[in-house]
């Protein structure tokens, strides 16, 4: 369904990981409140996780987007219900253009993992135990290269592939780059006519 | 699968299509726009050079940054520049706009039931997590994300995966000075704050059903707070009595009635089929509050603050954390707990009646010395409502700043923040840490008369201890 929009397919996502830990990341923490007062979201990266990573004063603390060796990352690693919270989308806005291609964790909350979606970036779950395994490797191997295949729903990193999990609906919007869904539904425009004229509350034509 | 409850009928009538995606193409009947979420969105429109399909089903307001103190033009720093670009994007568009100069602005999940946009058998959405209130009336009451905004104003459509359906119950009668919000609270607390997700919340029960709308709306706001994006209560003679009031329905009784036939066919069938069931005795319950950083860490005002240990595996290190930060015990009790600020405002508790619940509680006595409080309307036609009956003057009288109407220190993105490690008895819906503009900053959430209760004595009270004073206009 590529069109003119030139949608991506988004079938696999490599690159070196950065482990975030903790259950419960809600999305004041992935980018706290008052950086939402930004009309775009052009250079909002930077603020990724702020105010874990800095102090008052600004200066940085320990925190893995903080670290030199995860630098290049695009491989987000999390624990369980991460993104909860607040809707918005500077969260994984700003994670995308910190430079994080894709999420790895236990669990995302819903909205969270719909927002990834929409900018074209795959939450993929696996098992809480794999999930520490695979933080714990790229702790120790922050230059190895994980591989997230979207499409066959593993994640391979050093000699392990997890059999991980991708949602249906997003697997499928990302593999057959439909997750453009504005370009998609608007090819509709006529059906959503008739099913607005269908419905009691819609005052018809003239007498609005 | 569900089938034959008010979700299934509701979705099944907007559906367009199937997406190749899976997802189905839902209609929206209603998008609520406010001045934080919305200017990306219209940004990418114009980017790709398309026009907003459905004015005449979208309406504009500004909470999330509006000042609630001065509000002369231009406002301070980024407000300005979003109010502008909202001003700029639904003129240009031509929508409906609830601009504070209308007296008609205020918080969107104020707003939208309070004149009647929200009724019965719509779907909505907002770039909002706490659209869900709107479930209050029946409707089907999404939050979505910027892209999501993007592909309503463009195309009037949404695409969606449909969800099932958990009924919860709530049976009895609510004792003394437990609220809707304790309700919700304890439905948080027991099924957890994921509890939800994948779920959409039918609201049942006697307990349910003999709340105001008001009630309704603070049950349903919350249901993002569980996890689930939709909560909803099927409409009933309360329901009605509300719209027919409204500025959509009051000079127009035809259009009502044709209406409440299409409400009444929308709502659950008595053998509809849920997903899930679960039932909570509402007599038992007692005013809750959160000692944590999560809605979920709640407890009844006299219960002991739970120790790590005893609660499941995945909860501890979360509740540890909320303990160290929150600065309590496990073992002691929340009442007691010393407060700087007192918060009464937010989609969750800033309308009438949550007002004058807690006029009553204030009436005749003084804010504490140690404690800043204000009383912020959800809208300014609440302001006006309560100006009418005197409210504001109680408030002003014990020592509450009486402000305008907006989301205010629900989220600390006006003046309106907490300051350093200062603790706030808040009637808003979320307990994150630096939610209310402070990193340090501590929130125990309560019903608006709890909060009522803590500005007072400058600490977490139960209220139930401290007389009640009759409000005049009651
Ligand atoms: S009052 Fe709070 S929860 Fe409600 S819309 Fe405003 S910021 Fe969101």
């Amino acid at each position: 369904m590529s069109d003119d929009n030139g949608v991506e397919t988004v079938e696999r996502a490599s690159g070196t990981g950065v482990p975030v830990r903790g259950n419960d990341i809600d999305t004041d923490q992935i980018i706290p409140a008052r950086f939402l007062k930004v009309v775009t979201f052009d250079g909002i990266g930077q603020f990724a996780f702020h105010d874990v990573r800095f102090d008052d004063d600004d200066n940085p603390k320990d925190h893995p987007f903080n670290e030199d060796r995860f630098r290049d990352a695009s491989i987000l690693v999390v624990n369980a219900n991460f993104g909860c919270g607040s809707s918005r989308e500077h969260a994984p806005q700003a994670l995308k253009r910190w430079g994080i291609d894709a999420v790895v964790g236990e669990s995302f909350a819903e909205i969270f993992a719909g927002n990834c979606l929409a900018l074209g970036v795959p939450t993929v779950t696996a098992s809480a135990e794999e999930i520490e395994a695979l933080q714990d490797f790229v702790d120790e191997n922050p230059d190895a290269e994980i591989d997230v295949d979207v499409a066959d729903e593993t994640v391979t990193y050093g000699d392990t592939k997890i059999d991980a999990n991708v949602d249906d609906a997003q697997r499928k919007a990302l593999v057959e780059g439909v997750w453009d869904t504005t370009a998609l539904m608007k090819s509709n425009a006529e059906a959503v006519a008739e099913t607005a004229a269908s419905l009691p509350y819609i005052e018809s034509e003239g007498d609005a | 699968m569900s089938r034959g409850t008010l979700y299934d009928k509701v979705w099944d009538r907007h559906t367009v299509t199937r997406l190749p995606t899976g997802q189905d193409q839902l209609f929206v009947g209603l998008h609520l726009v406010h001045e934080v979420t919305s200017p990306q969105a219209f940004g990418m429109l114009r980017e790709r050079d398309m026009e907003v399909a459905y004015p005449e089903r979208t309406h504009a307001t500004v909470d999330h940054i509006v000042p609630t103190g001065d509000r002369s033009r231009p406002f301070e720093g980024a407000a300005e520049e979003m109010m502008s670009h909202l001003e700029e994007n639904v003129r240009e568009a031509g929508i409906d706009f609830s601009h504070p100069d209308t007296g008609d602005q205020g918080i969107v999940h104020v707003i939208g039931p309070e004149q009647g946009l929200t009724q019965p058998g719509m779907t909505i959405v907002c770039g909002d997590s706490h659209t869900s209130t709107h479930g209050a009336f029946g409707a089907l009451a999404f939050g979505i994300g910027t892209s999501q905004i993007r592909d309503v104003l463009a195309t009037g459509t949404i695409a969606m995966e449909k969800q099932k359906v958990r009924r919860i119950r709530v049976t009895g009668e609510l004792g003394e000075a437990v609220e809707a919000k304790d309700v919700i609270l304890e439905i948080i607390r027991r099924l957890g704050t994921d509890g939800g997700v994948g779920y959409v919340y039918e609201y049942a029960g006697e307990a349910i059903e003999s709340l105001d709308m008001e009630g309704r709306m603070s049950i349903c706001n919350m249901s993002i707070e569980g996890g689930a994006r939709a909560g909803y209560i099927n409409p009933d003679e309360t329901t009605y009595e509300w719209l027919e009031d409204t500025d959509a329905f009051a000079d127009d009784p035809e259009r009502f009635a044709e209406l409440k036939s299409y409400w009444e066919s929308i709502t659950s069938d008595d053998d509809a089929e849920y997903d899930d069931e679960v039932v909570i005795d509402g007599s038992e319950l007692e005013p809750v509050v959160t000692w944590g950083t999560t809605p979920g860490q709640g407890i009844g005002i006299s219960e002991e603050i739970p120790h790590p240990e005893d609660l499941p595996e995945d909860k501890q290190d979360t509740a540890r954390h909320a303990q160290e930060h929150m600065r309590v015990e496990p073992g002691d009790t929340m009442k007691g707990y010393p407060i700087d600020v007192a918060f009464l405002g937010s989609c969750t508790n800033a309308r009438m009646p949550d007002l004058r619940n807690a006029a009553r509680v204030v009436a005749g006595r003084e804010v504490h010395d140690d404690v800043r409080a204000m009383v912020v309307p959800g809208s300014q036609r609440v302001k006006a409502a309560a100006e009418a009956e005197g409210l504001d003057e109680i408030f002003r009288e014990a020592g509450f700043d009486w402000r305008d109407a907006g989301c205010s220190m629900c989220l600390g993105m006006n003046e309106d923040q907490l300051e350093g490690d200062e603790a706030s008895a808040s009637s808003s819906n979320r307990n994150f840490v630096g939610r209310q503009g402070s990193k340090e900053g501590r929130t125990v959430l309560m019903n608006p008369k709890m909060v009522a209760a803590a500005a007072i004595e400058g600490e977490v009270t139960d209220v139930r201890d401290l007389p009640e004073t009759e409000v005049s206009a009651q």
